[in-house]
């Protein structure tokens, strides 16, 4: 892997030439199928999904979206959700359990949206509800963390019987200046944060937080796209096939003990 | 159970409730209430549950105190009372303010797991201390509380959830955060075999713990005021550039935009649990194993 430092690798994880979700859905799969809306009030752009063929199999695929041009962007929130996205979110894997269809997907977002009206609609309680639904799937789910994931916002996304990390994606508890903000009152410190938060691929894959890394073009995934896109291609094949062997309660109880185990290594016991 | 060991539990849960009784009460002839500025009397604060008399303010009460006060007498088993946080990352300082917040509260962790009764009916209950940093979630608290909901699972027993949290234990870094999918996971196993949980939501309860187990009961409840959200004010304030507006994020505003079922003074606190558990026939005991 390139030698990077974690805060090199943020910067990589924001570019704003980075691929997201939508080329790579252009990129993997065919008649691909937009579903919008979360059937209660509204339609967040942040949260792109619907069906689509990957090598021949439906498949549902579910992604944060940051934008492309600046419109876009702000229409998307810069990739931060609000509940009605992470609601037809839920509303997508609702119907992926239902048809049997495997579900992918493809995480990059700072962190769900900090708003009035996202707090007033149940922001914590959206999420929650996406945490409950996704250990339950039983059918096989892929997780991808592609640029930032960024909190709450991106693990909504991530429970998945895999977890799978791009080269010079980021994954943390909170944006490094969140994180410095809050320990140390002082946001400019965001590149010291990147340094003790353990926040790249290769420090998740060794916690087991992630299952696996990707590797990206150098010079990071946006100098080809093309190139990302294979790669992903490959492992999604390969992860997909090993999953679509197993049986619905191995891949729910799977999910389960993975999870389970998040943080087994982090308690001791002490006298009381 | 024989009545010695009854008493003795009661005796080690009063005695660990003196020591827990309060993060922002001290011990004098009088106080000043934080909310309204009168003064009150200690004993009237006691009296009332450390709930103001003047103005109904809800003052921050410790874990232990707080199932002293909603448990039958001498049902108290604390469970997992040894575990505490290994410092995962290695995370700079963090061992000795562990240490200092142990020594502090008496606890080894932020949230106390037991097992008890509520007018006879057996209960598995945890208890979320914001004295402990914050109630913020680490591994370990991720860990009390999985194990709480999974011995309710497997004892068919209903569960009862108070959350107090600032949110993620940012020491623990990605591993806090997935604490968040453990404890859904746990819950939704539980819902699912038909457990009953009861989610409490208590001033302030916000970031991860809002954005998981706090927010999944089959019915929610929450103290009088109590500051519940998943964005902290602060930053809400800095991303739409204005004010909030008055009793945003209150437990009185989570009522009115519907994701609350009641808000329960604390002196009736008991009582609406007890009623509740009894509601649910076999106390939401669980269908199959």
């Amino acid at each position: 892997m390139a030698d990077y430092t974690p805060a090199q690798r943020v910067a990589l994880a924001r570019n704003t030439a980075r691929p997201g979700v939508v080329d790579f859905v252009q990129g993997l799969l065919t008649d691909f199928f937009e579903q919008k809306g979360d059937r209660l009030c509204a339609d967040d752009p942040s949260i792109y999904g619907g069906v689509g063929l990957f090598h021949g199999r439906p498949v549902t695929v579910i992604g944060h979206r940051k934008g492309k041009d600046l419109e876009e962007r702000m229409a998307c929130r810069f990739g931060m959700p609000t509940p009605e996205g992470y609601r037809k979110a839920g509303r997508l894997m609702d119907q992926a359990e239902k048809f049997g269809r495997p579900v992918i997907t493809f995480i990059d977002t700072p962190g769900a949206y900090p708003g009035l009206e996202a707090e007033a609609r149940g922001q914590g309680e959206a999420i929650a509800r996406m945490l409950a639904k996704m250990s339950a799937l039983t059918v096989p789910t892929i997780a991808v963390v592609t640029g930032e994931g960024g909190s709450g916002g991106a693990l909504a996304l991530g429970v998945g019987n895999r977890v799978l990390m791009l080269e010079n994606a980021v994954y943390s508890v909170l944006s490094p200046e969140g994180f410095a903000a809050i320990l140390w009152k002082d946001a400019s410190k965001s590149d010291e944060a990147c340094d003790v938060m353990k926040l790249t691929a290769a420090d998740l894959l060794e916690l087991g937080v992630i299952d696996r890394i990707i590797p990206e073009p150098e010079g990071g995934a946006h100098t080809d796209v093309a190139a990302t896109v294979r790669a992903l291609d490959v492992v999604l094949q390969e992860e997909l096939a090993a999953l679509s062997r197993m049986s619905a309660h191995a891949l729910h109880t799977g999910r389960y003990e993975k999870f389970r185990a998040m943080g087994a290594k982090a308690l001791r016991k002490e006298r009381t | 159970m024989s009545s010695v060991f009854q008493r003795r539990r009661q005796k080690l849960l009063s005695l660990k409730a003196m020591r827990s009784v309060s993060a922002s009460v001290h011990p004098h002839s009088s106080e000043v209430c934080p909310h309204c500025g009168g003064e009150v009397a200690h004993r009237d604060l006691v009296a009332g549950g450390y709930v103001c008399p003047l103005c109904g303010y809800h003052h921050p009460i410790g874990a232990y105190y707080r199932l002293s006060q909603i448990l039958d007498r001498g049902s108290f088993k604390e469970l997992d009372a040894d575990l505490a946080s290994a410092d995962p990352l290695d995370f700079p300082g963090y061992h000795q303010k562990l240490e200092k917040a142990q020594h502090k509260t008496g606890m080894n962790e932020g949230v106390v797991t037991a097992l008890g009764r509520m007018g006879g009916i057996r209960v598995a209950v945890g208890v979320l201390d914001s004295r402990f940093f914050m109630g913020s979630m680490s591994a370990a608290l991720g860990e009390k509380v999985t194990r709480l909901v999974e011995q309710a699972t497997r004892a068919r027993l209903p569960l009862i959830l108070f959350s107090a949290s600032g949110g993620a234990r940012m020491q623990e870094g990605i591993l806090s955060l997935m604490q968040m999918a453990k404890t859904s996971a746990a819950l939704e196993r539980f819902s699912r075999r038909g457990g009953l949980y009861i989610s409490v939501l208590t001033h302030p309860t916000t970031g991860g713990v809002t954005a998981s187990f706090a927010s999944l009961g089959d019915i929610m409840l929450a103290e009088p005021e109590a500051l519940i959200g998943f964005a902290g004010p602060r930053v809400i304030e800095q991303t739409i550039g204005q004010e909030l507006p008055e009793g945003f994020q209150s437990a009185e505003y989570l009522l009115e935009h519907g994701f609350l079922d009641a808000v329960v003074p604390r002196s009736q606190m008991r009582d609406t649990l007890i009623q509740l558990l009894k509601l649910h026939g076999k106390a939401g005991a669980n269908r199959d194993g």
